[in-house]
């Protein structure tokens, strides 16, 4: 077999077969003026040229490695024991494209089926599927889900549910005739000011999205809200902050979570520049036949001996085509491989210790963050590892102010909350120094201009 | 041949009017096809179902198929059996792996149907 795909010759015979003369003939239905357009583009570079280009742009990354990082909102910067990219980074993991025959990989199901049962011990919660893109994504199919199963076209997303994941649902749910009603949050007398979800649910709601600990940090008793779903019949879909909280925090599954999710990259992954992530998604038992995604479960083969398969298959779209419960085919595989590591090495009393620490360093922060004139702690409760702090300017001009200091000084909340303009959520893992803190505080006075 | 007490669709289903319900299931020629059943999706009591327009969903080992409903109506009751021993479509599609019962727009409208015989000659020829 020769090994250059397409020669002269080759291309040649086509074209006669075609019945043209060159390849550019292919091309004469789109408009002469935009079919070549001359594009300004420089001249090639060598390879040595070419690396030393690339590495100059890459020189100008700054990344948390260099800058002391205060921002979460979804992407945190926990510690990773280097024995999950140490074994991540293997070939047989890493560059392992997805078997076509899964049955054949009984490694890589059997891990699959190791991160499931982990998910559920975390989420306490009855079943999980194998991953699906990412937290974002797992909100949007979670929501898909619950219409599915109420048979109901009303949605209520809590505002305090990260502003991303409720853009993300929007666009899934576009063009389907669903109501989304979102309540409100803002601020009043210094604190964060809520519209009460209570009030928006209704017997034709199908689902009510939270977030715990929601966008702001704070963690919220659910209990009202959770009771108001099993009255009316809407089911409680609940978004997991921070993964790393459930080693001290209330699990989705005992607050009687029907739907529970969440971004996985806090389980060991880095933050590379925002994604690619791992979608957490899990749920009651009952609910399993509307659960997307693949899922694998334990059996026994021929001779008795534990194998394991894809189950309940009739819910995807090769089997089920138009009445799928969704078109994800896939999981994020090797990010769930590297959770299932961390959590493995971690276990409970590694991730409570890690959850902990956060927590500890975030309680640094505010108590500091208190002192200085000009800003105050809005959370509406108590926090995690994240608290939303308003500033005497707006919130993007201290970010900008603060990187110049090598600071990633929080998420402005600006875009995303009007009246919030001068909001800054900040967040601190176990990698957060009391030295990174001191420079924090340091910024924060100076840039407030103040004492 | 399949019970002549009893009226039949092309899609496999068969409807039996008892009193002033239609119960509703699927042929033993179509729970052959489908192999194992593993899980049945029904519909709410109360809810309405249209003649010819799915009501449900039969899983099977190897597929999953639309139910649908023979005639228009109102769930009046569903097979709650099925929801842990679904094996009862297999065993008996005809008795205990019922599906619902319809309360019918117009009963008249099951007269209409495919008589047992009519049924036999569209699987025959299918």
């Amino acid at each position: 077999m020769a090994f250059v795909p397409l020669t002269t010759d080759e291309r040649q015979a086509m074209l006669e077969v075609v019945g043209v003369d060159s390849v550019a003939d292919l091309f004469v239905d789109i408009p002469a003026d935009v079919r070549f357009p001359h594009l300004d583009v420089p001249a090639p570079l060598t390879e040595l040229e070419t690396v030393a280009k690339m590495s100059a742009l890459a020189a100008q990354n700054r990344h948390v490695g260099q800058l002391a990082c205060f921002v979460g909102a979804g992407y945190y910067n926990h510690y990773s024991p280097s024995v999950v990219a140490h074994l991540m980074g293997r070939s047989e993991f890493y560059t392992s494209y997805t078997p076509y025959q899964p049955e054949v990989s009984q490694g890589t199901l059997q891990y699959s089926f190791e991160f499931q049962s982990l998910v559920c011990d975390l989420f306490e919660m009855d079943v999980a599927n194998s991953s699906v893109y990412d937290g974002a994504s797992a909100s949007a199919e979670a929501v898909l889900m619950a219409l599915r199963i109420a048979r109901r076209d009303r949605v209520v997303l809590d505002g305090s549910v990260h502003p991303e994941y409720r853009s993300v649902i929007g666009s899934y749910l576009d063009g389907r005739g669903i109501d989304i009603v979102t309540s409100e949050v803002g601020l009043s007398d210094g604190k964060l000011k809520r519209q009460p979800v209570l009030d928006l649910i209704d017997d034709k709601t199908a689902c009510v999205v939270v977030q715990q600990p929601d966008f702001f940090g704070t963690i919220r008793d659910l209990e009202e809200i959770a009771a108001k779903c099993r009255e009316t019949g809407a089911l409680l879909v609940y978004v997991v902050g921070d993964p790393v909280s459930l080693g001290l925090l209330k699990t989705p599954g005992g607050w009687a979570a029907d739907i529970a999710i969440g971004e996985g990259q806090g389980l060991g992954l880095p933050l590379q520049f925002g994604g690619p992530g791992v979608g957490l998604m899990t749920c009651k038992q009952q609910h399993l036949r509307q659960l997307p995604g693949r899922i694998v479960g334990q059996t026994t083969d021929h001779d008795g001996r534990r194998g394991f398969v894809l189950t309940l298959q009739a819910r995807e779209q090769h089997i089920r085509r138009e009445k799928a419960t969704s078109n994800i085919c896939t999981s994020q595989t090797l990010l769930a491989l590297g959770a299932t590591i961390y959590l493995a090495t971690m276990g409970p009393a590694g991730l409570k210790q890690a959850a902990a620490l956060s927590h500890k360093r975030a309680r640094s922060v505010a108590d500091q963050i208190k002192r200085i004139n000009g800003f105050r702690v809005v959370n509406d409760g108590p926090f995690f590892n994240e608290l939303t702090v308003t500033c005497p300017t707006d919130g993007s001009t201290m970010r900008h102010e603060l990187a110049r200091r090598g600071i990633i000084g929080g998420y402005a909340l600006g875009r995303d909350y009007s009246g919030l303009e001068n909001g800054l959520v900040l967040c601190a893992t176990e990698r957060t120094t009391d030295a990174e803190i001191d420079r924090l505080i340091d910024g924060l006075r100076e840039i407030g201009g103040g004492r | 041949m399949d019970p002549q007490d009893r009226r039949y669709t092309s899609e496999h289903e068969w409807v039996k009017l008892e009193g002033d319900v239609a119960v509703v299931g699927i042929t033993d020629f179509a729970q052959d096809q489908l192999g194992d059943v593993v899980y049945v999706e029904l519909p709410k009591v109360g809810d309405k179902v249209e003649a010819m327009k799915p009501f449900g969903v039969v899983e099977s080992v190897k597929t999953a198929s639309d139910l649908y409903a023979p005639v228009s109506g109102t769930v009046a009751e569903v097979n709650d059996q099925l929801a842990t021993e679904p094996q009862l479509v297999n065993d008996a599609p005809y008795q205990g792996g019922w599906m619902i019962k319809i309360q019918p727009d117009d009963p008249a409208a099951i007269d209409t149907l495919l008589t047992a015989q009519q049924y036999a000659d569209e699987v025959a020829k299918a």
